[in-house]
């Protein structure tokens, strides 16, 4: 296996993912990461020197319009699933002292 | 021949003549879910009343002739990944347990307007993540030929209602041949369209660059019925395509003559089941008696499409699903110290394992330091699989192979090996990456009378040629039971 991810990684990834794992989800995802990376590397066997990255098939362009309301108050709607809500806000733990 | 045995088109014609009803219609449905849902587990919501009640609703509206369209009083399925105003919509996950939208997606719109009466929600695997149904958190789908086999994935409850006649259509989505491998593992007929051209408005997001909402259906007519329904632009999607050409049911003709078929040699290698082999070229043969021009190529680059695959989904699935952070819908944990603790603890109880295994290889391929060598490499390769497509429809109108490397496999035998279930996808995904249409068709069945579907692949925008291609395979075939 040429991969190999140590914990400094694993922790690093559960950072950017806003994962808590356990100790034993931690070393089974560091194995199931490394066997996919390995499989993965498999694309440097391409020369792709010179091809332009491909995002979408079609170009595509932002779409703009008229910068006016169509839709109305939909804050009851985009409340509705609130795990927590006050009022007409979504309720979080608190985020500054 | 029974309400269930009739196809979704056929059912609408009843109903519209008054030798039927939209009630009698859901009233069967519902007996035949009462008979066999217990085993199969195809829906992960279905609600009787509300139901039967909208099928009452339909047929007051067909009688009072303010209801005509297409699908005029017919009962359909609809995965659990697509938004339904007022109607639990879970993407068989713990996180969206408690999920209620307010507002349905454009597909599920577009059919209703054309008349079809919702039954319920179909299972799927968790966020589309899968090949079988198992990664569902409210349990597997089974496959209705042989309830001892997975339905395939991530569509699976899809196909199987469809299959086991607890439905006359649904809906799936298909983001590496989510509707194709299912539609093939039960023995119905499923299209992927070109990318763009059923709006993924009400969608929820795996992979936005590849997901695509198509049909999962009894016969290609249906099949052609249901893409024109739900074909169209949509300006809530900035990526819906403008297209002129979506009379699909014009394409419901029975002659393939001078139509040139490729058969991608790299396709038949090794890891495809000779019974497999067999029935898709018996297919092959079936086209080229009726006039269809059918030759061998070298498509290239097939076994790059898996890993390229599997790095931009991920990456794009690590991105969407930042969205499921316990502060605006669904699953919140209950014990948290502050506000990233209850992020990563509501994530953490909320999504399964494969899930979580797909967020962090994507949070990985994306990171600094990481992003030039995997995920900018694949998105070369994509241009570069791209490419081989494209050279390959410059010779052929449509290209023919399997669906997947075999039959739908047992219960449980996928999930403890990820790349080996990944590898059942490899003649899918790479229709997605080039945003390509394609289709699967029931063939034949393997000894242990489990389906297999051929799949039909188009140059962007030609679902015609597909649809054309494949009514007349069907035709020649006969019934598929």
């Amino acid at each position: 296996m040429a991969n190999v991810i140590d914990d400094a990684t694993i922790d690093y990834v559960g950072i950017l993912a806003k994962l808590e794992l356990s100790d034993e989800e931690k070393e089974q995802a560091k194995k199931d990461m490394a066997s996919m990376l390995d499989y993965i590397d498999q694309l440097n066997e391409l020369d792709t020197t010179g091809v332009e990255p491909m995002s979408h098939v079609f170009p595509v362009e932002n779409v703009m319009r008229e910068d006016v309301v169509t839709n109305g108050d939909m804050s009851e709607q985009t409340l509705f699933n609130a795990p927590e809500r006050k009022d007409t806000a979504f309720v979080v733990p608190k985020t500054v002292d | 021949m029974g309400l269930l045995d009739l196809t979704a088109a056929e059912l609408a014609g009843q109903i519209k003549a008054g030798k039927t009803t939209a009630v009698e219609a859901m009233e069967a449905v519902i007996a035949n879910i009462d008979s066999k849902e217990k085993e199969l587990n195809c829906y992960v919501t279905f609600d009787r009343e509300a139901a039967l009640s909208a099928a009452r609703e339909a047929q007051k509206k067909i009688e009072a002739g303010e209801l005509d369209g297409p699908l005029a009083g017919v009962p359909v399925a609809i995965k659990d990944n697509m938004c339904t105003k007022d109607v639990l919509t879970t993407c068989s996950s713990k996180i969206l347990g408690n999920f209620v939208p307010q507002f349905s997606s454009d597909a599920v719109e577009r059919i209703k307007a054309a008349g079809a009466v919702m039954i319920g929600k179909t299972n799927m695997d968790e966020f589309a993540m899968g090949s079988t149904t198992e990664t569902s958190a409210y349990g597997a789908t089974k496959n209705p030929w042989n309830t001892q086999h997975v339905p395939g994935g991530s569509s699976g409850g899809s196909a199987a209602a469809v299959a086991a006649g607890e439905c006359f259509c649904a809906l799936g989505s298909d983001t590496g041949g989510s509707i194709r491998q299912p539609a093939s593992y039960c023995g119905v007929v499923g299209m992927k369209p070109t990318y763009g051209t059923v709006s993924r408005y009400g969608l929820i997001a795996y992979g936005s660059s590849l997901d695509q909402i198509g049909p999962l259906c009894k016969d290609v007519t249906d099949c052609a019925v249901i893409m024109e329904v739900m074909a169209g632009h949509d300006p809530k999607d900035s990526t819906s395509v403008e297209r002129k050409d979506t009379d699909f049911t014009s394409a419901l003709v029975n002659d393939v003559t001078g139509m040139r078929i490729g058969i991608p040699r790299d396709y038949f290698g090794d890891g495809l089941d000779p019974q497999v082999k067999k029935a898709v070229l018996d297919a092959a043969e079936v086209l080229r008696s009726k006039g269809a021009v059918v030759e061998e190529f070298d498509l290239s680059l097939v076994e790059y499409a898996i890993p390229a695959y599997y790095t931009i989904a991920a990456a794009e699935a690590s991105s969407n699903l930042e969205r499921f952070d316990g502060v605006k819908y669904g699953y919140r944990a209950k014990d948290y110290e502050g506000l990233h603790s209850m992020y990563k603890k509501t994530r953490s109880e909320g999504f399964g394992a494969e899930v979580k295994r797909r967020i962090m290889l994507g949070s990985f391929v994306l990171s600094s330091g990481y992003y030039d060598a995997y995920y900018l490499k694949a998105l070369r390769v994509k241009a570069m699989i791209k490419k081989a497509f494209d050279e390959a429809f410059s010779k052929y109108d449509v290209i023919l192979g399997p669906v997947a490397p075999t039959t739908a496999p047992e219960l449980g035998s996928s999930l403890a090996d990820p790349i080996k279930m990944y590898l059942g996808d490899i003649y899918t995904i790479s229709v997605n990456l080039a945003g390509l249409p394609g289709m699967s068709v029931p063939c034949g069945k393997d000894e242990n009378g489990l389906p297999i579907g051929v799949q039909l692949i188009g140059d962007c925008f030609n679902e015609k040629k597909l649809i054309q291609t494949a009514y007349t395979y069907e035709q020649a075939r006969g019934k598929f039971e």
